[in-house]
């Protein structure tokens, strides 16, 4: 459904330049100083920012389902963890490892988790949606928990880092900047296709989903297959993510398949703005931001979910939209 | 052919039959606990995340205060009593300026409360297991196996707990407005129930139920801060597998749902007889999506 043209909040001012010309300007912007970043920060701050990219990546993946089109995902880990794995299997298998085959066998891990939870889930709406995924995710977690011979159980894989390849144009070690570089492609890549998709007619029929499902399957739309290709695009996303983790970190854990990381993309969607695709990432690294922070003032030990949980509590009640709520019309135009 | 009759004839009857009072035993806690998740659902359109959050703090409150006063019942009734005060004051700082909002918007509230109570837990007690010891040291003989008196006293327990609080429902007077209200919000509020205090009640109820649970579970097990994600789980998929919003259904699929981890904990291990209540989740979704235990709507 289209929105009507509405009226520009951010920039009355610039009415003279074009929506278009603005958003392209600004994405450039961004885009420049995180291309910059890792040759200007210390390394700490480097490693913090591709890590809150990769967390946004995987948050920015399930507000396709959140913001787009209504449904609540607590499963967002079993992709993310099943992508961990996938890359950990094709980098462990095969030698000498190949970067590629590490993100195709990831993707197809995430792809093949997302197909069985999609068929089932999506049978249900709302809340019972949420909790099936929930408990989608944790069957991916008891499986790669107990299945020690495999998956290592407890104490996860550890693999080495492939080698950075461009078929025919470049082969090296990852360097701390290359890392960075290829997260933000793979990252930047991911935002424009999904923002692509959010603004084709398929997404148009997402978001007519989340305003009234009843309409939409009384126009003629088949629901069900429309959210189901939403859920296995998001768990797509969310399996690249975890590729990207496992490769940035050289191991592949059960932690990060357990519901704590579920739990958490969705706090970094609330927090940054659903349905904004950037709000997420916002989020990720507001959350990440703050949890330094609180370990930075109050040491290690400091249980910095309370201060977070109470913030998020606070900003449902007060700020529903997000951080980048207040962009959201502009952002979707 | 020759393997499935050697596999029957090799099923331990006497292990069957522990496994089965076993699985009774944590069926009736689970049932307190998911038809305090089907009240508050049932009438608020709330799912409350924090349940098996509400089911921890009442163990460790219990905890606390059998460690004070050496005294299981006190700690019983004390902990059902504080985990109760907590959930309305929770509802009232946290649901009561989302009602009306989309019910999601509840999800994600109540699982940042879940959050936070957890790691409060998890910071003022360390991630050190407690325990309780039980309160009823006596055993009786079941097979070679001296069964604890204690853990049939808790099933009898829960059941007149849930007995209680469905006699509640029919004859009290607030019970009455709890069901006018499950029926029709508007139309109750117009005569004159006090609609949010009923929310806040329901609340209480819910976390008292689950806080009681909590506390009668803790000598079978140890006492831990995670324990409220495995609970809450299982209480979602018997609230799910036995009918949503039906108390009778719950009650129903917990048993059964039990009676089946437990059957299955005799062949694999108990982490992974969770699976088989997963498999009963997928296939009441797949074939039954309404609910096993209630009657076909029409």
């Amino acid at each position: 459904m289209t929105t009507a043209p509405l009226d520009n909040p951010m920039a009355p001012a610039k009415r003279r330049l074009s929506h278009n010309a603005i958003f392209w300007i600004g994405f450039c912007v961004v885009m420049a100083l995180l291309i910059v970043a890792p040759m200007v920060l210390p390394v700490f701050w480097r490693r913090f920012l591709t890590e809150v990219l990769i967390w946004g990546l995987l948050a920015m993946s399930s507000d396709l389902l959140i913001g787009y089109t209504g449904m609540v995902s607590f499963g967002h880990s079993a992709f993310f963890g099943l992508g961990m794995y996938g890359a950990a299997a094709a980098l462990l298998l095969v030698s000498p490892p190949n970067l590629w085959l590490a993100i195709g066998l990831g993707l197809a891990g995430a792809a093949g988790a997302a197909l069985f939870v999609a068929y089932f889930s999506t049978r249900l709406r709302d809340i019972y949606f949420a909790i099936t995924t929930l408990i989608f995710s944790q069957i991916f977690y008891v499986i790669i928990f107990t299945w020690t011979a495999v998956t290592g159980g407890e104490n996860g894989l550890i693999f080495t880092r492939p080698h950075l390849t461009i078929p025919f144009l470049y082969d090296g070690r990852f360097t701390n900047e290359t890392m960075h570089w290829f997260v933000l492609a793979v990252v930047t890549a991911s935002y424009l296709i999904l923002r692509r998709v959010t603004r084709s007619p398929f997404g148009m029929v997402l978001q007519s989903i989340r305003e009234n499902e009843a309409r939409t399957r009384a126009i003629g739309y088949p629901v069900e297959r429309y959210k189901i290709v939403a859920v296995m695009l998001s768990g797509l996303f969310a399996g690249l993510a975890g590729v990207l983790y496992a490769i940035q970190n050289e191991f592949a854990a059960p932690d990060f398949v357990y519901f704590i990381t579920s739990g958490d993309t969705v706090i970094f969607n609330v927090m940054g703005g659903i349905g904004t695709l950037v709000g997420p990432i916002v989020g990720a690294g507001f959350f990440q931001l703050i949890r330094e922070l609180l370990s930075r003032l109050f040491g290690d030990q400091f249980p910095y979910l309370i201060p977070l949980g109470v913030i998020f509590i606070v900003m449902i009640i007060f700020l529903p939209q997000g951080l980048l709520g207040f962009a959201r019309r502009w952002l979707n135009r | 052919m020759n393997t499935i009759i050697g596999f029957i004839q090799n099923i331990p009857l006497d292990l069957l039959l522990i496994q089965t009072v076993n699985g009774i035993v944590t069926g009736m806690i689970l049932a307190l606990v998911a038809s305090g998740l089907t009240l508050i659902f049932g009438i608020m359109d709330v799912v409350n995340f924090a349940h098996g959050e509400l089911f921890m703090l009442g163990a460790y409150v219990g905890v606390v205060v059998f460690a004070l006063t050496g005294n299981f019942w006190i700690a019983l009734i004390l902990a059902t009593m504080i985990v109760a005060i907590l959930g309305a004051s929770m509802q009232i700082l946290t649901l009561r300026p989302l009602i009306g909002r989309d019910p999601l918007t509840t999800i994600l509230a109540t699982f940042g409360i879940s959050l936070i109570l957890q790691n409060y837990v998890l910071w003022q007690f360390g991630p050190v297991a407690r325990k309780i010891s039980e309160p009823i040291t006596t055993h009786f003989n079941l097979f070679y196996l001296e069964y604890p008196w204690y853990r049939l006293v808790i099933a009898g327990l829960s059941a007149a707990l849930i007995g209680l609080f469905w006699v509640f429902l029919k004859q009290s007077k607030f019970g009455v407005w709890i069901r006018a209200t499950t029926q029709d919000r508007v139309m109750a509020q117009a005569m004159g129930i006090p609609v949010p205090w009923v929310y806040t009640g329901v609340f209480a109820i819910g976390a008292a139920l689950a806080a009681a649970s909590g506390v009668l579970f803790a000598p079978m097990a140890g006492v831990t801060h995670t324990m409220g994600l495995d609970w809450v789980l299982k209480a979602f998929i018997v609230v799910v597998v036995g009918g949503m919003g039906s108390l009778g259904g719950s009650i129903a699929a917990a048993i059964f749902i039990s009676l089946l981890e437990a059957y299955a904990a005799i062949w694999v291990s108990p982490a992974q007889a969770v699976i088989v209540s997963f498999i009963v989740l997928i296939l009441t979704l797949l074939f039954r999506p309404t609910g096993l235990f209630v009657p076909t709507p029409k």
